[in-house]
C-alpha cells in the first residue's frame, strides 16, 4: 500500500536529488495547461492540474525523430549508406505520470516490442526510463479509466506510485527500478498507520468519483464486418472535421510515417507521428486513396481502437480512458458514445 | 461548455437543437460542396462565411435556408476553465449578464462580458448579414471597437523582435491542422501541406515548416477571413493563430476598404481584378 512517506515540503528536495541521476520529465505549466517537459530544476514541476494536455507519449515515441542520416555525395564511399543517429539513452525519469498514461505504454509495447519485431529505440527508452506515477485523487468527469483496465490508483506499468495524502506523499515501490530510484535518495520515512488510512480513503473516494463508464463485452460479439457496416457511422462522422487532435493527444495512437528529407547532399530519415484522420495517411502512389472519405477515416480510428486491437491482442481496447480526446475534440465527439454504439450493436 | 454540430434529417431530430453561449462552432464549415438543400443556423460570422462560400461557388444561395441567430458573443471555455483552477465543473447556468459555474461545494458567478472569446469581444457584425428568417430581434452592434490594437502592437515591433514573437507564438504547434480543418474558408480540395508530388512542406515539427504552414494559410485567407475564431477555438495548444489572419484582415481593409462576407455583390478583393486596385505596394 505504501512503503515510504515524504513530507510535501521535501518533494522539491527529492526531485532535485533525482536530477543528479536522471534526466527528469515532469508536468510543466504552459499558460493554461501543463505538459511533460525535461526539467532542469524541481520548481518547474506543476502538479496542480488533473492531467497534461498532451500525453507523455512523445517521451517514448517523439512526434518527430531522426532515425538515420545519409549523404548522397557519389564520390564518397559512404554514399547513400544509412547511419543510425545517436540518441541519448541515459537514465530518465517520468515524474508525475498518471496511471492511465503508464498503462498506455504497456499497450504500445504490444506493437513496438514483440517477439517478431522490436523497435530498437522504443525498447531502449522503455528500459532506461523509470516511471514514477501520481495517483489521481480528483479525476475529471471525462475520465473512464476504471472501465478499460486502469484506475486512478492503478499501479500497472509503473515503477513507483506517489499518493497525495494531505501533508505528505505516500510512495509505493512497485519494481526493482523503482527500488533503485528510491535508494538514490535518503529522503522520507516510514509509513504510519494514519497515512495508510488516508491513502485507503483517498483511493476509495477517487474510485467513486469516476462515474463515467464504458462497456466492452459487446465488442467481441460480432465479426469485424458487422461493426464496419454499422449504420451509426454516418451520423457520427458528420461533425468530425478530420483534424489530428484526437490522435495526437491520445496516449495510445501509435501510427507513424517515415520520410526522407534531403538538403543538397545531406539527408535524414525521419519518423513522424501520423494520423488516420489525414488524407495522406493511406494515399497510394497511384493516386488512389482507399480512405478518401471522412467517414472511412473516422471509422478506422475507432475500429482500430475498439475492434481490430481487441481481436488481435486480446488485451482489451486500445484506450486507457484518459479522456483527452473528449476534452480536446473541437466538435465534441465523445469516444464514450462510440463505445456505446459499438458495444450495443445489434445485427 | 461545448456544443456538437449535427445534421438533422427527420423532424423528430429537432429536439436535439440547443442554444447557449458555447455554440461557437461555425456551421458554415460543413457546407462546401454539399448538394442537397440545407437549413442552417447562422450567427453573424457564420452568415458572412455563407456569403463568401456562395461567392466562391462552394454552395448556392438557393440551396440554403438561413436561420439567423442574433449573437451576444460566444464565451471562451478555456478562459472559464482557467477560472476553475483544476476544480471539477458539474454544471453551467446562464443568465443574460452572468455565467454561473456549479461544482462540488462551489458556485461561482462570472461577469459574462469578461469571458467572451477574443474575436467576439471585438465583433462588429453580430447579426446575420443574410438570412431567410431571424430567430430574434437583431442585437445592437458594438460600436467604436478597436479591432486592431494587438496587430498594431506587433507592427510596431522591430523586424527581429517581430520574428521572435512569431517564433514563440507558433512554437507549441503540433501540426494537427485543427485550425485549418475548423476554418470554413479552408476548402481547397488538396491543401498545399497535403500535396505529395511534389511535397512542398516537411512533415516533421521543424519550426520552419510549421511557420510556413501558418503563414501561407493566413495569406490564403487574406480578404476571406471573417474572424469567426473557429481556428483558435479548435487549437488544442491554445495558439493565438488569429494574430496572423487579423493582420491580413487589417491590410485588406486599409488597401481595399473591404470587410469579408458582408455582401453578395462584393467578391474578396484578391479573388477579382479592378483597374483601380491599389498598387503602390507593388515594387
Amino acid at each position: 500500500m505504501a512503503d515510504r512517506v515524504i513530507k510535501k515540503s521535501e518533494l522539491i528536495k527529492l526531485i532535485d536529488r533525482l536530477l543528479e541521476s536522471y534526466r527528469v520529465y515532469a508536468p510543466v505549466r504552459q499558460q493554461d495547461m501543463t505538459n511533460f517537459q525535461e526539467i532542469s530544476a524541481a520548481d518547474q514541476v506543476d502538479l496542480s492540474l488533473a492531467n497534461t494536455t498532451m500525453s507523455p507519449k512523445s517521451i517514448m515515441l517523439p512526434q518527430s525523430e531522426t532515425m538515420f542520416e545519409f549523404n548522397l555525395d557519389k564520390t564518397s564511399d559512404q554514399a547513400a549508406i544509412l547511419r543510425e543517429t545517436e540518441k541519448d539513452l541515459s537514465p530518465r525519469l517520468i515524474f508525475g505520470i498518471r496511471p492511465c498514461d503508464a498503462k498506455a505504454f504497456q499497450l504500445l509495447d504490444l506493437n513496438f516490442d514483440t517477439v517478431a519485431y522490436k523497435d530498437p529505440w522504443w525498447v531502449a527508452r522503455r528500459k532506461t526510463t523509470t516511471l514514477m506515477g501520481l495517483a489521481c485523487n480528483a479525476p475529471c468527469s471525462t475520465c473512464f479509466c476504471t472501465s478499460v483496465g486502469s484506475g486512478p490508483f492503478s499501479t500497472e506499468g509503473l515503477d513507483l506510485l506517489l499518493i497525495d495524502a494531505g501533508d505528505e506523499f505516500a510512495i509505493q515501490i512497485l519494481t526493482k527500478k523503482g527500488e533503485e530510484l528510491l535508494a538514490k535518495t535518503s529522503i522520507g520515512g516510514d509509513v504510519s498507520e494514519a497515512t495508510v488510512n488516508v491513502v485507503l480513503a483517498r483511493q476509495e473516494s477517487s474510485l467513486k468519483a469516476i462515474e463515467s463508464r464504458v462497456f466492452t463485452e459487446g465488442l467481441k460479439r460480432h465479426e469485424v464486418k458487422a461493426f464496419f457496416d454499422g449504420d451509426f457511422w454516418d451520423e457520427l462522422q458528420f461533425a468530425c472535421i478530420n483534424c489530428g487532435v484526437c490522435t495526437f493527444v491520445c496516449p495510445t495512437c501509435w501510427c507513424f510515417d517515415i520520410q526522407d528529407e534531403v538538403h543538397k547532399d545531406n539527408g535524414v530519415r525521419l519518423r513522424n507521428w501520423d494520423s488516420c484522420m489525414f488524407p495522406l495517411f493511406t494515399l497510394h502512389g497511384s493516386g488512389h486513396n482507399p480512405r478518401a472519405q471522412k467517414l472511412q477515416r473516422l471509422r478506422q480510428r475507432f475500429m482500430h481502437k475498439l475492434k481490430y486491437f481487441v481481436d488481435k491482442y486480446d488485451q482489451g481496447v486500445a484506450c486507457v480512458g484518459c479522456g483527452r480526446c473528449v476534452q480536446q475534440c473541437p466538435v465534441n465527439i465523445d469516444i464514450r458514445e462510440v463505445f456505446r454504439l459499438m458495444n450495443d450493436l445489434k445485427v | 461548455m461545448m456544443s456538437h454540430p449535427i445534421l438533422i434529417r427527420h423532424p423528430e431530430g429537432a429536439d436535439q437543437l440547443h442554444w447557449d453561449s458555447f455554440c461557437s462552432t461555425n456551421l458554415a464549415n460543413y457546407l462546401p460542396q454539399r448538394k442537397e438543400r440545407i437549413a442552417i443556423f447562422a450567427k453573424g460570422c457564420d452568415s458572412r462565411n455563407l456569403v463568401l462560400q456562395i461567392l466562391e461557388n462552394q454552395i448556392k444561395r438557393e440551396q440554403l435556408y438561413i436561420i439567423g441567430v442574433p449573437c451576444q458573443g460566444m464565451l471562451d471555455r478555456r478562459k472559464v476553465q482557467a477560472e476553475l483552477n483544476g476544480r471539477e465543473l458539474l454544471g453551467v447556468r446562464e443568465t443574460s449578464q452572468h455565467l454561473h459555474l456549479l461544482g462540488e461545494g462551489f458556485m461561482d458567478s462570472l461577469e459574462r462580458s469578461s469571458y467572451l472569446q477574443e474575436n467576439c469581444a471585438i465583433c462588429t457584425h453580430r447579426n446575420a448579414v443574410i438570412h431567410d428568417e431571424l430567430l430574434a430581434e437583431p442585437v445592437l452592434e458594438q460600436e467604436g471597437v478597436d479591432r486592431y490594437e494587438d496587430v498594431r502592437a506587433i507592427e510596431a515591433m522591430t523586424a527581429s523582435k517581430r520574428w521572435s514573437y512569431f517564433e514563440e507564438l507558433l512554437a507549441p504547434c503540433i501540426r494537427c491542422y485543427a485550425c485549418r480543418n475548423a476554418c470554413p474558408m479552408c476548402f481547397c480540395p488538396v491543401c498545399f501541406v497535403d500535396e505529395s508530388t511534389p511535397q512542398w512542406l516537411g512533415k516533421s515539427i521543424d519550426p520552419t515548416d510549421t511557420k510556413t504552414f501558418h503563414f501561407l494559410r493566413a495569406y490564403h485567407l487574406a480578404g476571406r477571413c471573417t474572424d469567426c475564431g473557429n481556428c483558435e477555438r479548435a487549437c488544442p495548444m491554445s495558439i493565438k493563430v488569429r494574430q496572423l489572419t487579423k493582420k491580413l484582415e487589417k491590410d485588406i481593409l486599409e488597401l481595399y476598404g473591404y470587410e469579408a462576407g458582408l455582401s453578395l455583390d462584393q467578391s474578396p478583393p484578391l479573388d477579382t481584378y479592378s483597374p483601380d486596385d491599389p498598387q503602390e505596394f507593388i515594387r
